[in-house]
């Protein structure tokens, strides 16, 4: 079997370089599984995250080729031939070591975002009802399994590090979601303004062009989002009378 | 010696999946100051794969389900090896903990008139399951992670517990190391919950992640915990088999709830060939009645490929071994063929089965809205577990320590019903952690020995200080052990291959305890192998020892040299516990008498 070079880079918050490995690519092998026998057979202490092996945990998240990708969803005969395939760990989070960084700002974030609120149960049995419709548009959200490939590629904190005024498209998502439950009461449109700081986002969608679950992001969570945050906050006809904000 | 942290929480709870998540809140729901240790990152854990749904006879789709129909399903899928109290608690509790969820914001698929949906799955008499399309599991534990992080839960991610600390009878706390720098930190707690999943693992070929190292079962067990029905390890029928990457990755038994259908290679539907006595009168006769019953029809009976998961994977094995099977070695699941009975077949599939429409395309290169899908068997579920008393979830013979979810035993007794596991965490995660809050709350403050803190430290150290050597190292061990038990303890079991497994285990004992990992303490997967190894082991000579003894067929545990049920066997379940000298001794435990109300409502079941 013809071996393939993968450059994996390997190294921690002191620094790090690109090392070259031989692989044996077996029948519709993914980045993980070469990865996985980089481990097994030639370095035993290569750090790496991941659970499912199957695009549903989220957390094989790494740049492969340059590209943020699960490393478990991204076959090795879709990359190409000619050339060594390059394993990166995700540039916007420190390194901790490998291709494990430290994510942790992400939980940190979400915390700080204004829980569920749901109204009281509208039927007799003390449930709600919600009708199909209503439910599909925060389920697309719901599908996101936090890989933080959005955070990973957004240029306002890629960039910019703005991590403590721009929660990053992952958050945006989450509160979208709450946003839209048919029986949530919460509004989170002062905080998306003032401290998770929507407006940044200038629309670039990167991140949806990154996610593994196809979720829509800047369309159909980021662009509703800084519409509500306009209407509650921003009235022209007061501002030309000089009401000024709100 | 090295340095340590210490933790101090009223309650901890080792593993952050469902139930983990569901005990740390019920816990701190009780007052209790509550740790929540997890191998992974927060909401990373088993959970998130299930897909199919959570069981509860919530009666939306049906009105003619009820706790009592669920209760007897359930029984019956165990062959009534079940803790009968566990079967009663959790058919009755599970819908109000599935309709709690929706009050932390789960957002569950709806009925025309907006309630929860349901869908039918193998072995519930009834449509039962609430659901998300494919991703019920995911749903469930982000739901579980975004209320339980504003409860005051303390989380430790990325911390492995190795060892739990005793006082006597007592479970006082938890020793640990955290995975990114390797420092160890003591967990100071008046009372354990251990919510740590399977073992799959032990296995080649399985639907379980890394973290499935059986680590719950082996702590109780050294920490002097009972375990039971070790002998029954679910091979679920349909796991991927092509290419040899994916191996295992689970296809939803959703799919055969949507009306697919298995196929061998001479294009018949094989499972009509054999039913099972206690499911005749529930299956249907013709396709055309199984079709009718998955649109709804509610005179219609289920078709086979919805009997029972350690049925279906026999006869999936069979096929194979006769010759009939897929080019691969599996056999063929057919969802496609739907198209023949409904329109928009391809829109439908894609939203009722999202997640194994992208897998397939993505991983399989197969559109399973044309083109069917090969399958065959993957290690997938641990009925056994922790021996507790059913209603607290605490350990029959340890003080303190409570165990929920997969880790925890008695609810499935030799086989689960899809779907039971979703509520079994929800139902007892709860429970356990009411009762360790209860517990922490009525007796005192712990004493930690310094003795086991420092065993536990040098046994934790001792890889990381051998000679390293890749031909023998934790990943090569760990990769012959789950050759060991799929080959010789695996689907179909027999006397000599069982003896050799054990055999085979006292021999990779040995090589593990001189075994170098290599590299430092820092993020170190081999390391993390290393040590994980030695739970491995402990539960795969216990899944080997009482199957070994077990000596009929029934449920998920099927004997080729004792192919028949025997009812002389289905009086007692067997228990395996640590015995003085260190050995691993095995017991029978007769069945406790089932109530006599429960009885009745089995037999009016049918």
């Amino acid at each position: 079997m013809a071996k393939t070079e993968f450059q994996v880079w390997r190294g921690d918050s002191s620094g790090g370089e690109l090392q070259s490995y031989q692989v044996d690519v077996g029948p519709g092998y993914v980045v993980l599984d070469a990865i996985h026998q980089i481990q097994a057979e030639q370095a035993n202490d290569l750090a790496v995250r991941w659970n499912c092996k199957a695009g549903k945990c989220g957390s094989c998240s790494a740049e492969v080729n340059g590209s943020p990708r699960l490393m478990c969803m991204t076959r090795v005969d879709d990359l190409p031939k000619d050339k060594p395939i390059t394993v990166e760990p995700m540039r916007t989070f420190p390194s901790v070591k490998d291709l494990v960084t430290d994510v942790s700002w992400n939980y940190e974030v979400k915390k700080t975002i204004q829980r569920f609120m749901p109204s009281k149960p509208d039927a007799a049995d003390g449930t709600w009802r919600m009708d199909q419709y209503d439910v599909e548009r925060p389920q697309e959200f719901r599908k996101c399994i936090e890989c933080f490939l959005c955070q990973d590629v957004c240029h306002v904190l890629r960039d910019h590090h703005m991590h403590d005024r721009f929660a990053g498209p992952r958050m945006f998502v989450y509160v979208a979601n709450l946003e839209m439950n048919p029986i949530d009461t919460g509004n989170r449109v002062a905080q998306l303004r003032d401290e998770l700081g929507v407006g940044y986002c200038n629309i670039t969608k990167c991140c949806t062009k990154v996610c593994p679950e196809h979720i829509t992001i800047t369309d159909n969570a980021i662009i509703p989002l800084k519409e509500r945050v306009v209407d509650q906050s921003y009235d022209p006809i007061a501002k030309l009378l000089g009401a000024g904000k709100e | 010696m090295s340095e340590h942290q210490v933790v101090e929480h009223d309650v901890i709870v080792i593993g952050a999946g469902g139930a983990g998540l569901r005990a740390a809140i019920a816990a701190a729901a009780g007052g209790a100051s509550v740790g929540l240790v997890c191998k992974s990152l927060l909401g990373k854990a088993h959970t998130v794969m299930a897909e199919g749904g959570v069981a509860a006879a919530l009666s939306n789709a049906d009105e003619r389900d009820n706790w009592m129909v669920h209760f007897a399903d359930t029984m019956r899928g165990g062959q009534y090896l079940n803790s009968w109290r566990m079967a009663e608690l959790h058919a009755k509790e599970a819908p109000d903990r599935v309709r709690e969820l929706e009050s932390w914001g789960a957002l569950l698929d709806r009925t025309p008139d907006g309630r929860m949906n349901q869908r039918n799955f193998g072995g519930h008499k009834y449509p039962r399951l609430a659901h998300v399309g494919d991703r019920t599991g995911l749903e469930m534990i982000r739901t579980l992670q975004d209320h339980g992080i504003h409860q005051g839960i303390d989380v430790h991610m990325e911390v492995t517990v190795t060892k739990l600390l005793t006082d006597g009878d007592r479970c006082v706390g938890a020793f640990a190391y955290d995975r990114e720098r390797g420092r160890f930190k003591v967990f100071k707690a008046k009372a354990v919950v251990l919510a740590t999943g399977g073992i799959g693992r032990a296995y080649t070929i399985t639907s379980n992640s890394w973290e499935y190292t059986g680590d719950g079962h082996a702590l109780a067990y050294h920490a002097g915990a009972e375990l039971v029905d070790m002998e029954f390890v679910q091979f679920h029928p349909t796991g991927m088999v092509w290419p040899p990457s994916v191996r295992g990755i689970l296809v939803t038994e959703g799919v055969r709830g949507e009306g697919g259908v298995l196929k061998n290679s001479e294009g018949r539907r094989f499972m009509f060939d054999d039913i099972p006595p206690l499911y005749q009168g529930q299956t249907a006769a013709t396709p055309e009645e199984g079709w009718r019953y998955v649109i709804g029809d509610k005179e219609a009976r289920r078709p086979p490929e919805l009997l029972t998961r350690d049925h279906v994977a026999r006869k999936i094995v069979k096929e194979v071994k006769e010759g009939r099977g897929s080019p691969h070695g599996g056999v063929f699941l057919d969802i496609a063929w739907i198209k023949q009975n409904i329109k928009d077949a391809e829109g439908h599939i894609r939203k009722k089965l999202p997640s194994m429409y992208h897998q397939f395309k993505e991983l399989a290169g197969v559109d399973i809205t044309k083109e069917p899908m090969e399958v065959g068997p993957t290690m997938h579920y641990m009925m056994g577990g922790v021996r507790v008393e059913p209603d607290s979830q605490m350990s029959t013979t340890v003080k303190g320590l409570f165990a929920a979810g997969e880790c925890g035993g008695g609810l499935h007794g030799a086989n689960r019903l899809g779907g039971n596991s979703l509520s079994d965490l929800l139902v007892f995660g709860k429970r356990a952690g009411e009762y360790a809050a209860k517990f922490a709350a009525g007796n005192s403050a712990v004493k930690l020995g310094d003795d086991q803190v420092k065993l536990a430290e040098s046994e934790a150290l001792a890889p990381l200080e051998r000679d390293a050597d890749a031909d023998v190292g934790p990943f090569r061990l760990q990769y012959e052990l789950q050759k060991l038990m799929q080959d010789k303890a695996g689907i179909a079991r027999e006397e000599t291959e069982l003896t050799e497994a054990l055999e085979g285990i006292q021999k990779l004992k040995a090589r593990a305890s001189v075994m170098g990992a290599g590299g430092s303490r820092e993020y170190n997967p081999g390391w993390h192998t290393a040590l994980d190894l030695h739970n491995l082991l402990t539960i795969s000579e216990a899944i080997a020892l009482a199957a070994r003894e077990r000596k009929e067929s029934r449920g998920a545990h099927a004997r080729v040299d004792y192919q028949a049920k025997d009812a002389a066997w289905g009086t007692f379940n067997h228990v395996i516990k640590k015995g003085k000298d260190g050995n691993m001794e095995i017991r029978r435990e007769p069945l406790a008498a089932i109530r006599q109300d429960l009885q009745d409502i089995i037999k009016e079941q049918g």
